[in-house]
């Protein structure tokens, strides 16, 4: 069988060279999203197959049984799969812009600003009996202010004659400091039970996600998704480092900078619902890498849907295996991301 | 006819002037060796003739029109530039590094025409690459690495060429390989090459014409056998050598003199040569 399959039409208009292992990998996994879902959908307090699970979102069950899936459970699953998908792609487009297998949301401090900016809004708009004065509803919006606000500063503080994706890197990762010793500080000064609150929700979780939340989710991520997919060949470009890219024709600046901020609208609307979510943004892409190399249009598809099973195995994982607990969805990825993290470092040593 | 013409070019980074009012014309489908000690701008102005460094003042034309007033994308149709020491991301195969040579002539949602196909079928032919073409680029050889990195130029479809030392790296038999490559491009293809070598006697076999640079600016050009001499080299690389005919080729070739282990094929006692 030929590796490659040409797809074209409308006289070539519509043209794309198609990777079969590529896309191999990528309907397997989807498949794979697939049964996870029906796995998660069905577990809780109220046990159910992943056949009946389907059945039910069919609208085949009990109105208790659709009540329990349709309210409760799908709009948190669909949260996970829309936040492990923006986290994945976001990791993969910094790490092309930044030319660094190690960058990511977490590392360039982005996560970070939207932890200060919640932990703010938590302290201020608190009144003394540690009641919130404002709806919980705009912490979301806090969350994204914050993290658009140090994606700003991370480009300004970096431009020199141009961005340089060394500095970049460097800038944000003083950043990425800086927005942790803010947190603390924030933390430590406010109230004790807000300090609770906020821990949560910096460590990542969809506890409590509605179908609301989904509409707004679901269409931001969705047209960045496909800005994402459009910019496929600059990322490739990118990638081949700063002369190439300008000696092919690219508008290195322009696309550099309409790249930071789609990663941004990306990282700022799946930290606005599910908190900082940590490591997705690094694990998905370079598991998909390892899987199907680094040309974009196969790595970026197939890094979104191992973001989406990422998130969904450890929300699932979270909310089922010790309850009558919740355990955030982060505690998970960081467990499985931290030590994945040390492997690449220790990798990049020997390498 | 020239390609590359610069017209009162100064080059600088910040305040530090690399290049001072400099004058010079490449000629159209010919091989073009711009040679000189190192740190002396020779890849500086090689660089700034493909746009990836602005002027601090001057101008460069291609084919006769100011280059800074064409659009990128129209630019990089008439002219390809392969950097020193290109780094290609973990996991590429040959064909997608290729392909990303026809990124001036895609588009949103054409990005494999049957033309597209059909110069990177060509270029990974003419560089000997179209057999490893499913290969991973970190998995192949220097030579064999270097000359995917050509064949993605090639896939750019231009007629003029600047290499940035492309032997750089390479042992002998692979600066060969790669030459030879690019020597057989000019002479089938007639596309225009300019190039920085780093050796003289290598630049001698190949180039049509050769520029030394010295002192931020042009110190010579002309062909190999006009121009390359003991005066030559002396000033511009400020070594003491022999110019002999290559006995191979017939091109100047300098034989430098310096310290060695013998002395006109007997043990050297005590001759000082004072360079």
């Amino acid at each position: 069988m030929r590796k490659y399959a040409s797809v074209r039409a409308f006289r070539d208009r519509i043209s794309f060279l198609i990777d079969r292992k590529a896309f191999l990998y990528t309907v397997i996994f989807l498949l794979f999203l697939g049964v996870v879902f029906l796995i998660s959908v069905g577990m809780g307090e109220q046990l159910f197959s992943p056949w009946k699970a389907f059945n039910i979102m069919l609208g085949n069950g009990s109105s208790f049984e659709s009540l329990i899936v349709q309210s409760f459970r799908m709009p948190r699953i669909l949260i996970s799969i829309l936040v492990g998908i923006s986290l994945a792609v976001a990791g993969a487009i910094l790490q092309a812009i930044l030319r660094n297998p190690l960058a990511s949301p977490d590392v360039i401090g982005i996560t970070g600003g939207a932890s200060v900016a919640v932990v703010l809004f938590l302290a201020i708009f608190s009144n003394e009996s540690n009641a919130l004065t404002v709806s919980i509803h705009w912490m979301p919006l806090a969350a994204f202010i914050g993290a658009t606000i140090v994606a700003i500063l991370l480009y300004l503080l970096a431009w020199k004659n141009g961005l340089s994706s060394f500095r970049l890197v460097l800038v944000g990762i003083g950043l990425w400091a800086l927005t942790k010793a803010l947190t603390n500080l924030f933390m430590i000064i406010g109230p004790i039970h807000q300090a609770a609150q906020a821990n949560v929700w910096i460590t990542g979780s969809v506890y409590g996600s509605n179908w609301s939340n989904v509409q707004i989710l679901a269409p931001i991520t969705i047209v960045l998704l496909l800005i994402a997919f459009i910019m496929t060949r600059h990322l490739n470009i990118q990638e081949l480092g700063e002369d190439i890219a300008l000696g092919v024709g690219a508008r290195l600046e322009r696309q550099r900078f309409s790249l930071l901020l789609l990663s941004t609208g990306l990282i700022g609307s799946a930290v606005a619902f599910a908190g900082g979510i940590g490591f997705v943004g690094l694990m998905a892409p370079h598991i998909a890498r390892k899987l199907v190399g680094s040309s974009f249009g196969n790595l970026l598809p197939l890094s979104a849907i191992i973001g989406a099973v990422l998130v969904l195995l450890a929300d699932t994982i979270g909310r089922t295996v010790f309850l009558p607990i919740e355990v955030p969805a982060g505690v998970f990825t960081a467990a499985i991301g931290a030590p994945y993290f040390i492997y690449l470092l220790y990798r990049q040593r020997n390498a | 006819m020239h390609v590359l013409e610069t017209k009162n070019l100064t080059l600088s980074y910040g305040e530090h002037i690399i290049l001072d009012q400099l004058n010079l014309t490449i000629p159209q489908g010919k091989i073009t060796v711009l040679i000189g000690s190192n740190g002396c701008g020779k890849s500086t102005l090689l660089r700034s003739m493909a746009r990836l460094l602005k002027p601090a003042s001057g101008s460069i034309l291609l084919d006769g029109e100011m280059m800074i007033k064409l659009p990128t994308k129209e630019i990089a149709k008439k002219l390809a530039i392969l950097p020193q020491g290109p780094v290609s991301p973990e996991g590429l195969t040959v064909l997608q590094l290729v392909k990303q040579g026809r990124y001036p002539y895609q588009k949103w949602l054409q990005q494999w025409s049957s033309k597209d196909e059909a110069i990177v079928q060509h270029a990974l032919q003419s560089t000997g690459m179209a057999e490893l073409s499913d290969r991973l680029v970190d998995s192949l050889s220097g030579g064999q690495r270097q000359r995917a990195w050509i064949a993605m130029t090639l896939a750019q479809d231009t007629d003029t060429i600047l290499l940035d030392e492309p032997t750089t790296y390479l042992d002998l038999t692979h600066q060969i390989e790669v030459l030879d490559l690019l020597f057989e491009l000019n002479e089938k293809e007639k596309r225009t090459v300019v190039m920085v070598l780093h050796d003289i006697n290598l630049a001698c076999r190949y180039a049509h014409h050769i520029v030394a640079v010295k002192d931020k600016a042009v110190y010579g050009s002309g062909k190999p056998e006009d121009i390359i001499d003991r005066e030559l080299i002396r000033d511009v690389f400020n070594l003491e050598c022999e110019v002999v005919p290559d006995p191979v080729f017939g091109t100047p070739m300098c034989v430098p003199y310096g310290k060695g282990r013998l002395m006109n094929g007997v043990k050297k006692n005590d001759i000082h040569i004072h360079a």
